[in-house]
């Protein structure tokens, strides 16, 4: 079996600079990329007790997308059985079992869709071929029903566990050549099921990376510089070691040296972990330690001089041409009307409600390590190059994560605790408070872009031009602020260029939530919405009208994308799918009837990413004293032929609006190089009390399965921004919402 | 000398520094992980747990502090897990990452003793210490009000 994981990453990146763009530049993806995919067996991931209880592993890493549901009801599915029967249990991590076990990017469902399913359905055949030996009847003769083996000729019938002893010594067929089901007989796929750790949530049973509990388990805690990657000089080291609970206070060299680029994974970050008998202990203690700090080059970094060179670098000639068709600066000339804007937007932390941390012990020569990691193979190497100890030296769990949205791709804490354990003679659990997580984030770094479009004097659009000052090297964005060739509209308007210009940035940044387009959707949706008012038209029928002028020719990612992933061609923009999501929403919240009231109005926008369509219509309404409430949201969504589980779905998508809606509102700002945010009071997320009604619908289309994690993001950002303009007649150019005098009530 | 706490009707008896916050004993002393840390200073409600029936937050509240006041955790709200908030959060597929979860149904356990039928602007007044990143707010509300329905919740005699 085949994995697409090289084609899906490959094809992700052409959606806009998304996280795939990020992991080609990280080497350690670049070499699994190498590796050839394992040939998976039934066996692995099926385990039938004689009771016929089924136990199905769950490859992929949790934090609350509901993987742990939605991976195993695709074996379940083709392997006939009932999903009461059906106990999920999280694997350990093996790639080599199991394939791919990361959960970024929005790829499990495009990546599970096809080999899970026929994982189940070679279970089925195994169980198949052992009733059929045990009978002495052929195999064709043999159908299934709800975890039982029916030969209706003999009328003899057995459960898969009188079955499952025979079938697992059987060898496994090739997955190529095992039969699927008719879609139209699909019992689990489509409906929707218990979540797996629903009950264990509840009630509270210990479940997450925090909860691991070992026999003598110690806490750690590490003080960091307040500048990134600042070292230690000098510490009162031994006087914390002599306080209460304190057990051990470990050095953190380092190994990050700071420069113009900022690698995904730059290396560990320096600091003092206290190491205690319990996390207050190890947190009282770090409140007594002084520490003299070598700040180094990042000090100099700040927000107001990083928006001060972007305003140049915007003013200057472009560094590099991204993507470049037709004359676009003669077919701005020769425009009626050119609509000229700067869109801004800041850094943002992602604070997931589980703070970072992991627990690790070291014992003999081994690691065993507890891991919220969203790429955990990544993270068993990297802990592996860290500590200089052999990749097979090392055991990792995969333990469910309160939340990553991207977060815990990068495994920095995990190979802190590893560190940290290997110096010492007990199992250690690492924790970062709230205040650690959201100063040493890798954020979703800022970015300026200056646009400009033309319009003739029909009111249809000549050309769009963007140079988007981002931040890196001369050669590299960094993680998270890099653009595709293909952003949209490139491709829709008869001249376009897309520019970019780089600064340095000596910080972590990262993939958030739909990285790059969690943005640029923002940007482009809202010059769109601009340039149709300009045109004084509706702002929908000016996005469909664009959608089918489709240019010619595709740039060659284009064309070397649909050769690659035939036959659905996915990865990039099918216009039809693009509009039918556009005009779904428009149907759903009566776009065309929308009321015009001052102080009241609707805004629509549409994005595609990471496989998935996407449209939004928000109604929202803005008092005199600039305060925003967003009353309701309708969600349009097209991610192919089946919703695999609906509620799990509809979930994702109500996150999607209210995390968006969040992002509006937060920064991350630098004086002297320190972040200037520590807990949620100053980088805040949406409360219950502004959370609007939101419905959700979907399109339904003849195309594979993919994925919702990240698709369902993008649009409520710019589709917030325009119903601000269609109350007020004020247009949000820079974000957060409180550089534009507007807040949320 | 140990510190006295009533949790979930046990009487337990805690060897802490009275200035530990109660958040630490329950989970690193007791065992306890159903109670979360979130931010460390009472913003996000994650470790929200009952004391004398008020929702307070526990990585605020000293250990000392709490004296015989019956203490109730995510652990202790039902005996077998059957809380018609727990069964109504069941119902609703409320959670995603479920970090925030246990907060959100003792504080909503709270509310429906103060006041067993809410409106949705009651709830959203009560439950807006509870922040859930993951943004579950529309199925908390649904499934505060299919709790008070079923009108489980334990009112006072």
């Amino acid at each position: 079996m085949r994995m697409n994981r090289r084609l899906f990453l490959q094809l992700t990146a052409l959606a806009g600079g998304g996280l795939a763009l990020e992991l080609y530049r990280s080497p350690i993806i670049a070499a699994q990329k190498r590796k050839e995919p394992p040939d998976l067996t039934p066996q692995a991931f099926i385990h039938i007790a004689p009771d016929g209880v089924v136990t199905i592993m769950a490859r992929a890493s949790e934090s609350g997308q509901g993987m742990r549901n939605m991976l195993p009801m695709l074996i379940a599915e083709e392997l006939d059985v009932d999903w009461k029967n059906v106990r999920v249990q999280q694997a350990e991590l093996n790639e080599t079992i199991y394939g791919p076990q990361f959960s970024g990017g929005s790829a499990n469902t495009p990546e599970g869709w096809e080999p899970m399913r026929r994982v189940g359905a070679a279970g089925r055949q195994l169980l198949i071929a052992a009733a059929a030996q045990t009978w002495g009847v052929p195999e064709a003769e043999c159908a299934t029903q709800s975890g039982r083996v029916l030969h209706s000729a003999s009328g003899r019938s057995a459960g898969y566990g009188e079955l499952a002893a025979k079938a697992a010594a059987l060898p496994a067929p090739e997955l190529s050549s095992v039969k699927l089901k008719d879609p139209k007989d699909y019992r689990i796929i489509g409906h929707s099921q218990p979540g797996v750790d629903t009950h264990a949530i509840v009630t509270g049973k210990p479940l997450f990376g925090i909860d691991v509990q070992l026999p003598g388990m110690l806490y750690a805690s590490i003080e960091k510089a307040p500048v990134f990657a600042g070292k230690v000089k000098s510490a009162n080291i031994d006087q914390v070691k002599a306080l209460p609970g304190v057990r051990h206070v470990l050095v953190i060299e380092g190994g990050i040296t700071p420069a113009a680029y900022t690698p995904w994974e730059p290396g560990m970050e320096p600091g003092i972990a206290i190491v205690a008998d319990n996390w207050w202990l190890a947190q009282q203690a770090r409140k007594q330690l002084k520490v003299d700090w070598d700040l180094g080059p990042a000090a100099a970094q700040s927000t107001e001089g990083f928006l001060k060179r972007a305003e140049e670098l915007l003013k200057a000639p472009p560094a590099t041409t991204v993507r470049k068709y037709g004359d676009v600066d003669a077919a701005l000339k020769s425009s009626a009307k050119v609509v000229e804007a700067t869109y801004e937007y800041p850094f943002i932390a992602h604070v997931t409600l589980e703070p970072q941390g992991a627990t690790a012990q070291w014992k003999d020569g081994k690691l065993e390590m507890w891991s919220t990691s969203t790429l955990p193979e990544d993270g068993h190497k990297l802990v592996a190059k860290t500590l200089g100890i052999q990749e097979s030296d090392i055991t990792t769990h995969m333990v469910r994560s309160g939340g990553s949205f991207g977060r815990r791709l990068q495994n920095d804490y995990l190979v802190e605790a590893a560190w940290i354990a290997k110096r010492i003679d007990a199992p250690v659990k690492l924790l970062w408070s709230r205040e650690d997580d959201i100063a040493h984030d890798p954020f979703r770094p800022g970015g300026t872009f200056g646009l400009r479009g033309g319009l003739d004097a029909q009111g249809k659009m000549t050309a769009w031009r963007q140079h988007f000052a981002t931040f890196g090297d001369e050669k590299r964005s960094t993680s998270g602020g890099g653009i595709g060739q293909d952003a949209y509209p490139a491709g829709f308007p008869p001249a376009y260029a897309l520019y970019t210009s780089a600064q340095p940035l000596m910080l972590r940044t990262g993939a958030l939530r739909a990285p790059g387009d969690n943005a640029y959707c923002w940007v482009a949706q809202s010059f769109l919405d601009e340039l149709a008012q300009a045109a004084g038209r509706d702002p929908l029928e000016f996005q469909l009208e664009l959608l089918s002028n489709k240019q010619s020719p595709w740039s060659a990612s284009e064309r070397d994308a649909v050769g690659d992933h035939e036959p659905t061609g996915q990865s990039v923009l099918i216009p039809e799918r693009y509009k039918g999501v556009l005009e779904l929403v428009a149907e759903k919240s009566g776009w065309a009837h929308r009321g015009k009231t001052p102080g009241r109005g609707m805004g629509i926008a549409a994005w595609f990413c990471h496989l998935g369509y996407f449209a939004h219509v928000a109604d929202v309404s803005v008092d005199a004293q600039n305060r925003v409430t967003v009353h309701q949201v309708w969600v349009a969504g097209d991610i192919g032929s089946q919703i695999i589980n609906p509620a799990a779905a509809e979930n994702l998508l109500f996150g999607g609006v209210i995390e968006g809606m969040s992002h509006m509102a937060q920064e991350i700002t630098l004086v002297d190089g320190k972040i200037q945010q520590s807990n949620f009071h100053n980088h805040p997320l949406m409360r219950i009390r502004q959370a609007p009604k939101i419905e959700v619908y979907w399109r339904k289309t003849d195309y594979a399965p993919t994925g919702l994690g990240e698709p369902g993001l993008p649009p409520i950002l710019p589709a917030v921004c325009n119903a601000i303009f269609a109350a007020t007649g004020k247009r949000i150019r820079t974000l957060p919402l409180q550089r534009s005098g507007f807040s949320w009530a | 000398m140990p510190i006295q706490l009533k949790i979930n009707n046990e009487a337990v008896a805690v060897d802490a520094p009275p200035d530990m916050p109660l958040l630490w004993v329950l989970r690193d002393i007791l065992n306890l992980k159903g109670s979360k840390f979130g931010c460390g200073m009472g913003v996000c409600g994650a470790c929200t747990v009952l004391i004398g029936g008020r929702a307070v937050r526990s990585c605020m509240t000293k250990v000392g502090s709490v004296g015989g006041e019956p203490i109730t955790t995510i652990e202790g709200l039902s005996p077998d897990g059957q809380h018609a908030l727990q069964v109504a959060w069941e119902t609703h597929e409320v959670p995603q990452c479920g970090y925030c979860q246990a907060g959100q149904i003792i504080s909503a356990a709270a509310l429906l003793q103060r006041t067993p039928h809410p409106t949705d602007a009651e709830i959203d007044t009560a439950m807006s210490g509870n922040l859930c990143r993951c943004g579950t707010y529309t199925r908390i509300r649904q499934a505060i009000h299919e709790a008070a329905d079923a009108g489980a919740v334990a009112r006072p005699r």
